[in-house]
């Protein structure tokens, strides 16, 4: 059976209509280009046309999870941008150990290695005990991951790279138990993790952080859709809070950039003044 | 090189809306050599796609910018696509275009162990450009970029392949030949002179 290497605007557009009235999770503002070719992924990898894609979608409740899983990009790395963790440490952890507490949120955290790799910044600059992390995602399967901690020995080679060019001062493996080929990151730096689930399209202000970070989300939305969320996050945020988006993720939104003062242009690091 | 009718590739260059460029090991001079020779208000945008590692940012940019009379910049997410501009592709992320166009980017998985992968700008170029587009891929040493510039062809664009005989490394260009995905195979130098020519005509106009 071959499975045809395109589909259409509109076929996209019925699929997007389908998963919102069957499973409740609306793709309607994610950038189209990327959402197709998942869709069209997800075509390959399951051998599905089109039409059988849209039935399975419709007819078998398990396999929505699958679609989930692969239509949602869980691509990260620990100390993904190492100059980005480089501006953490110079311009934001100084502002940060100011605070009573810090709490953080990793919005869109698939797998956790974000999260983690604040965990470890936050210990390293001796502010692990008054900080807490919560991870959160759209996908309840990569969460489960994430709470496990356990990443492969290959992709930790690759973290540790990451980490040293980020010029953190310890060893990367040092803060995991190796066993065979993966790596399970230290309990203690669990501590004061949660992860859970959140939908940035549906869901709403759920604490007051001093930090935030998405990096790599906005990139699969539609401006309209990025200034929604941003509201979240700017209702989200204490006053002086920092904002952190990825390193290509810009605001552009007139009336959010009056409120978020840049913190940092080349790593999109905000902080929230008015 | 026979039968190559100039005026029409001259012709069909002109009219594209966007230009592409990809390529890897070996493409950065030819590329290089093609960008230099713009001038400054160049109405057709053209976005380059070269292979590059993850953590190395801007250098591709300040060695073009700074040799460059056109504007050369680093394409951030939902950037509007503008005459005048050279687009360089992300380190360690994909580029593709948005309908209104506007770029889009994506940290999904690498294509041919490549991100930017020359094959994810080109199939999106195919989508939002169809026939209204041309693209180059130049050597390098891998087949990446080859099944994007079918796509392209297919559509209706200008698909030109770097000579695998005249570029550095040959097996990106020859898995494009391979597969017919190229309406002309050219050395370099006749692509500059074929590029320069456009220039000229378009900016005189």
């Amino acid at each position: 059976m071959s499975i045809t290497d395109d589909i259409s605007l509109s076929e996209l557009n019925e699929l997007i209509l389908l998963v919102k009235q069957i499973h409740g999770f609306d793709f309607t503002n994610y950038t189209k280009a990327s959402l197709k070719r998942r869709v069209l992924r997800i075509m390959q990898l399951k051998k599905l046309p089109f039409w059988e894609l849209k039935n399975v979608l419709t007819n078998d409740p398990l396999f929505f999870q699958e679609f989930l899983d692969e239509i949602t990009v869980n691509v990260t790395e620990m100390f993904r941008d190492p100059a980005f963790y480089r501006a953490l440490n110079t311009q934001v952890l100084p502002y940060l150990a100011t605070f009573q507490h810090i709490k953080i949120w990793s919005a869109g955290c698939s797998s956790g290695e974000e999260p983690y790799s604040l965990s470890i910044l936050m210990q390293e600059a001796g502010l692990k005990s008054k900080s807490f992390i919560y991870g959160t995602d759209i996908n309840a399967e990569m969460l489960s991951q994430a709470k496990k901690g356990i990443y492969s020995l290959r992709n930790i080679k690759s973290y540790a790279e990451n980490y040293k060019q980020a010029g953190m001062p310890g060893t990367l493996t040092d803060h995991f138990t190796i066993m065979y080929d993966a790596a399970s990151i230290q309990t203690e730096l669990k501590r004061n993790t949660l992860f859970s689930v959140h939908n940035l399209i549906s869901d709403n202000v759920f604490n007051e952080f001093q930090m935030i970070t998405c990096r790599n989300v906005f990139i699969y939305f539609d401006s309209e859709l990025q200034d929604k969320i941003l509201e979240v996050f700017y209702n989200s945020l204490c006053s002086f809070g920092f904002l952190c988006l990825g390193s290509k993720e810009t605001i552009r939104s007139e009336y959010y950039r009056k409120r978020l003062k840049v913190v940092n242009s080349r790593e999109n690091i905000y902080q929230k003044i008015g | 090189m026979g039968n190559i009718n100039a005026s029409e590739i001259v012709k069909h260059l002109q009219s594209a809306e966007v230009l592409l460029l990809g390529g890897s090991a070996g493409s950065f001079m030819p590329i290089f050599n093609i960008i230099r020779s713009l001038p400054q208000n160049h109405p057709q945008p053209i976005v380059v796609v070269i292979h590059r590692g993850k953590n190395n940012f801007s250098d591709i940019e300040n060695l073009f910018g700074d040799n460059c009379r056109i504007l050369v910049r680093e394409i951030s997410d939902k950037d509007k696509i503008a005459g005048g501009h050279v687009y360089i592709a992300p380190a360690n992320y994909h580029t593709l275009f948005e309908k209104g166009k506007t770029f889009a980017l994506d940290v999904s998985e690498h294509v041919w162990y490549s991100k930017p992968s020359i094959d994810v700008t080109f199939e999106s170029a195919a989508d939002a450009y169809g026939d209204k587009c041309a693209a180059i891929l130049f050597s390098g040493a891998n087949q990446d970029g080859a099944k994007g510039l079918l796509t392209l062809r297919n559509k209706g664009a200008l698909t030109i392949i770097q000579d695998p005989k005249d570029a550095e490394m040959h097996v990106m260009p020859q898995a494009a030949v391979d597969i017919n995905a190229g309406e002309f195979i050219l050395p370099s130098e006749q692509i500059l002179k074929f590029m320069r020519e456009t220039f000229a005509i378009t900016n005189s106009q």
